[in-house]
């Protein structure tokens, strides 16, 4: 089935999503996106917000010079394909130079749709044909062995001075030595909590919670928090069990077959419910969701379809959802001073107060909240009510921290140059915490800062504002969660007789914007 | 300037590659299909030229031991900043060829606040200057468009222009010394920190424009100015071109100089409000941007109104002045927005910048109206009304081979219609590639001769930059 909107993925191409491509296929899949390369000036303003390139201060690495490489491919004039391909992974999809390109080049299109013809060329590396095709889908076993790596983990990570929570992975071991991660806890959030639901309040919207894979089990706390978070404002909560990952890094890799199936597994973890909006505390899965799922429309048919469409302009990140949907009140320093925050790292440095002795915290806008889904006051509004903090602005607070998912890992040098003036910046306002709204920032921040021994404390917005509320979120607790079962009956997992269309679920009681209804 | 397909590459020796390997670090060296495609092209609407090497030096020492190996190598050299140039100035040439890339030499050296000067390499980004300058309450007027990304090096040798040429000159008017490498690698130390110097000849002047045909630079000096302390901008619109242009000249007449005054005729105007809808009276004919500046509020405000008067006197149908920076900000929205607007209507955007005495600014703008309609073309113009130096941007495709060869009559057009009027091929974008071919006519054979001397006593192997400016 078509959509009425231009195909998400090139013409030339197979409809089987997974179908492997020869030379002349991917230059033939280059020329069919010819209208939208040409667009393209040539005129390099790209240059002063790429953060790649400013790590790296080469043309192939900033959009102007990968539009030109796959123009050239697409013509024959390029005949590595390789190198293109390598020179396309160079780049964190953080939309900088969509942005700010004069003439409104769709750029992550683009180098999406280029990965996707790409990957169907070169095919899917082992490793992540690996992880996308056995993890991601596989909750349980992606849980299972969250925790078989924090078992593990602890022996060996040492304690280091920086951000609290975080550890050195000594540098004998491979990939990850060197780096400074989060302690992982002891047990995903979804998997033990199991399917979440809770009744709005009288004339409150439900939520169907997308707590996204960091949240729910690296950092688990963050999906307690934003429950907190969301069960105090009197919101409704719907989580199935077994929502998978959002299909980002897959897509951001050019797995499309991959993708899409994990898009279709989060559907029909969704259908048959009831709610009016879907939230995430995660900026990258925000995103992916509201943009990327509804740009590949024409893949989706039946129930699926109806879903997709009716989560259309429905689904936010959890700041905007406090702020725009749920009006919480942000008026400042009303509450009491309690529970703000662990000041370990403000007790150890000193001088990181503001001027009414509080400590400060700083905002680092995430690029898939700030640049693709537009939001950037709503964090800093939240941030700026709190009665235990001093927020303070950092210079450059939106230009990307250089984590970029994937990229991190494919491109760990790059990364970490591009993360130090991130670092740079936060600490140049000194700072006790800085927040963010995406927990692959938050990895990043707290690599950066870790590296350098900075007392900064890395957050997630929700976590702050739960604990400025007085919300004991940590109480929900591994496996238990106590006050979020209220409901337990209205929403069945999704079984095996995959609610369709014409599902029996009640939800048609004409509630304006109720999704999930399968109606 | 028909954007034909990339030349194909030459290749060079290995070894060579393994010295500049040795000489530079393997992350240095640029010679994958990949890279070097990427600097087949600038920001000009002409053809590629795919180069053999591409060299990224990190010292000045390195750069003029680059310069050296390439010119032995006999190496075709082009230097490159940001590539932003908009006449093929940076494409690299046909031969066996090195681009040799500017931008890692991009520290501030020096920053003189009593004796007003910086020292800096070549690739310091001109909007990172200006704001550091400004952050110590100095001032760098140039403002090329492409100042976001464009290099000061590149400035320099293509004299870059910008809004403020009316008041506070052009890049010509800041550059005080420069240090460059020779086609033997030697250093040449040119010019001088001092406000007065008339020792040896003026090689500023010289390098000054030169489209990197003489030698490749290391350091320039460059002049600051105290930064204005106040300043009133303000937007007059007028049923029709030539009102416009009776109030550019009488407010030049009544001896103020405004810090910009930039013109945008009705298409212009059309396109940015159907892009950004931030209320343009589309149904005028032109409008001007104005914005006095000074040391003094009273008197930048007094000149305000002198000029707003002058505005309302020679046919504006009104002025709106912004009252604050909001509203200052609002009125240049127009001018922001003008190149994106223009830019998205089609996929190629061809900028000229011929440019004439102010006088005739009237008489070059309906000459443009009457070549595009004769030609069947898309055309908005804007630009420096303040200094004539006006942008026809004509909206193409670049694929359409047939289409194209109408954009170049009519950008032929257009050079003969400012030759005409006593005006210049170029006001800030360089004769490159694209108008090279042009030169003879605007200047005489023996000026023409005299160049290419100067340019074969530099360049005796004729390797720096070939095919631009003097061919």
């Amino acid at each position: 089935m078509t959509g009425a909107h231009g195909p998400a993925f090139p013409a030339g191409l197979s409809k089987d999503p997974g179908a492997r491509i020869t030379l002349s296929g991917l230059r033939d899949g280059l020329k069919a996106m010819d209208d939208v390369l040409v667009s393209c000036m040539r005129c390099g303003f790209c240059q002063s917000v790429c953060p790649v390139y400013g790590a790296t201060l080469r043309e192939a690495d900033v959009a102007r010079g990968k539009l030109a490489l796959l123009e050239d491919l697409g013509k024959g004039l390029a005949n590595d394909a390789g190198q293109v391909s390598d020179r396309l992974g160079r780049c964190l999809l953080c939309g900088s130079c969509e942005k700010e390109c004069p003439s409104g080049v769709r750029l992550i299109d683009v180098f999406v749709r280029a990965r996707a013809l790409a990957c169907a060329y070169q095919g899917l590396g082992p490793v992540k044909r690996l992880i996308f095709r056995l993890l991601l889908p596989n909750p349980r076993l992606f849980s299972f062995l969250t925790d078989v790596l924090g078992i593990f983990q602890r022996p060996f990570l040492r304690g280091a001075k920086g951000p609290p929570g975080v550890g050195a992975v000594p540098g004998v071991i491979p990939i990850a030595g060197g780096r400074h991660v989060p302690k992982l806890p002891f047990g995903g959030f979804s998997e033990r909590a199991g399917p979440i639901s809770l009744k709005p309040g009288k004339g409150r919207p439900t939520a169907a919670l997308f707590p996204g894979c960091a949240p729910d089990k690296v950092f688990p706390d963050l999906t307690r928090a934003t429950l907190a978070v969301l069960k105090h404002h009197g919101a409704g909560v719907f989580m199935p069990r077994g929502l998978v990952c959002c299909g980002l890094p897959l897509l951001c890799s050019g797995d499309r077959e991959g993708f899409l199936s994990l898009v279709r597994e989060n559907l029909r973890q969704l259908r048959g419910a009831r709610f009016d909006w879907l939230v995430t505390p995660c900026a990258s899965c925000a995103s992916a969701i509201a943009g990327q799922w509804r740009r590949h429309r024409e893949w989706f048919s039946g129930a699926d379809l109806k879903l997709l469409d009716g989560l259309s302009g429905r689904v936010v990140d959890l700041t905007a959802f406090l702020v725009n949907i749920l009006k919480a009140d942000l008026s400042p320093r009303e509450r009491p001073p309690q529970g703000a925050g662990s000041l370990d790292a403000n007790d150890a440095s000193g001088a990181k107060e503001g001027p009414e002795g509080l400590p400060r915290v700083t905002y680092h806008d995430p690029c898939h909240l700030s640049k693709s889904m537009g939001v950037s006051e709503e964090p800093r509004r939240i941030l700026e009510s709190l009665s235990g903090w001093e927020y303070v602005e950092m210079p450059e607070a939106d230009r990307c921290c250089g984590n970029g998912g994937t990229f991190n890992l494919s491109h760990y040098d790059i990364s970490l140059k591009i993360g130090e003036r991130k670092r740079d910046n936060i600490v140049s306002v000194s700072p006790s915490a800085v927040a963010t709204t995406c927990p692959a920032c938050m990895l990043q921040l707290m690599d950066q800062l870790g590296r350098k021994g900075d007392l900064v404390e890395v957050r997630h917005v929700a976590e702050l504002y739960a604990e400025d509320l007085g919300l004991d979120y940590k109480a929900l607790a591994r496996g238990e969660a106590p006050g979020i079962h209220d409901e337990p009956d209205t929403h069945a997992e999704p079984d095996d007789t995959h609610a369709g269309p014409d599902s029996k679920t009640p939800g048609g009681d004409g509630q304006k914007g109720a999704l999930g209804a399968g109606a | 300037m028909t954007p034909a397909p990339a030349a194909s590459r030459m290749t060079i020796p290995k070894t060579l590659l393994r010295d500049f390997r040795k000489l530079l670090g393997e992350d240095s060296v640029l010679s994958e299909e990949a890279d070097l495609l990427s600097y087949a092209f600038d920001s000009a609407v002409v053809g590629q030229s795919v180069p053999s090497v591409v060299l990224a030096p990190a010292t000045e020492g390195l750069l003029g031991r680059t310069v050296k190996a390439c010119y032995d190598a006999g190496l075709q050299i082009t230097a490159r900043g940001a590539g932003t140039n908009l006449s093929g100035a940076a494409v690299p040439g046909a031969g066996p060829s090195a681009v040799i890339l500017t931008n890692r030499l991009n520290r501030i050296l020096e920053v003189n606040e009593a004796d007003l000067y910086a020292v800096v390499e070549p690739g310091v980004v001109t909007a990172d200057f200006a704001k550091a300058m400004e952050a110590k309450g100095l001032f760098y007027p140039p403002d090329p468009g492409s100042q976001q990304v464009s290099t000061l090096g590149g400035n320099v040798a293509l004299n870059a222009g910008g809004l403020r040429g009316l008041k506070y000159g052009v890049t010509k008017d800041y550059l005080m010394g420069v240090e460059f490498f020779d086609w033997g690698g030697e250093l040449v130390k040119s010019g001088s920190r001092t406000v007065k110097w008339v020792t040896g000849y003026n090689l500023p002047g010289l390098m000054l424009a030169s489209e990197g045909t003489l030698g490749i630079f290391s350091k320039l000096i460059l002049k600051l100015v105290p930064p204005p302390k106040a300043s009133v901008a303000m937007l007059a619109s007028y049923p029709s071109v030539g009102a416009a242009s009776q109030t550019v000249a009488a407010i030049i007449a009544a001896h103020v100089l405004p810090s910009t005054l930039e013109f945008l005729d009705r298409k212009c105007l059309q396109v940015v409000e159907a892009n950004a809808r931030i209320g343009l009276p589309t149904d005028a004919g032109a409008i001007l941007l104005i914005e006095t500046d000074g040391g003094h509020a009273e008197g930048v405000k007094e000149e305000a109104e002198l000029v707003r008067s002058i505005c309302l006197k020679n046919g504006a149908g009104s002025v709106r002045v912004a009252k604050d920076a909001a509203e200052r900000d609002a009125l240049w929205a127009a001018r922001r927005n003008t190149l994106p607007s223009l830019a998205r209507l089609r996929p190629t955007t061809v900028l000229e910048d011929a440019t004439v005495p102010r006088s005739k600014v009237p008489e070059m703008v309906a000459a443009v109206e009457r070549l595009a309609k004769e030609h069947g073309l898309e055309v908005g113009t804007f630009g420096h009304a303040g200094d004539g130096n006006l942008h026809p941007t004509i909206l193409c495709d670049r694929r359409d081979r047939e289409g194209f060869k109408k954009v170049e009559a009519m950008v032929d057009g257009i050079f003969t219609e400012a030759l005409a009027l006593g005006g210049t091929l170029s006001g800030e974008h360089g004769i490159g590639i694209a108008k090279a071919k042009w030169l003879s006519r605007e200047e005489n054979a023996a000026t023409i001769g005299l160049s290419k001397a100067i340019r074969k006593a530099l360049d005796p192997r004729q390797l720096f930059n070939p095919g631009k400016k003097v061919v």
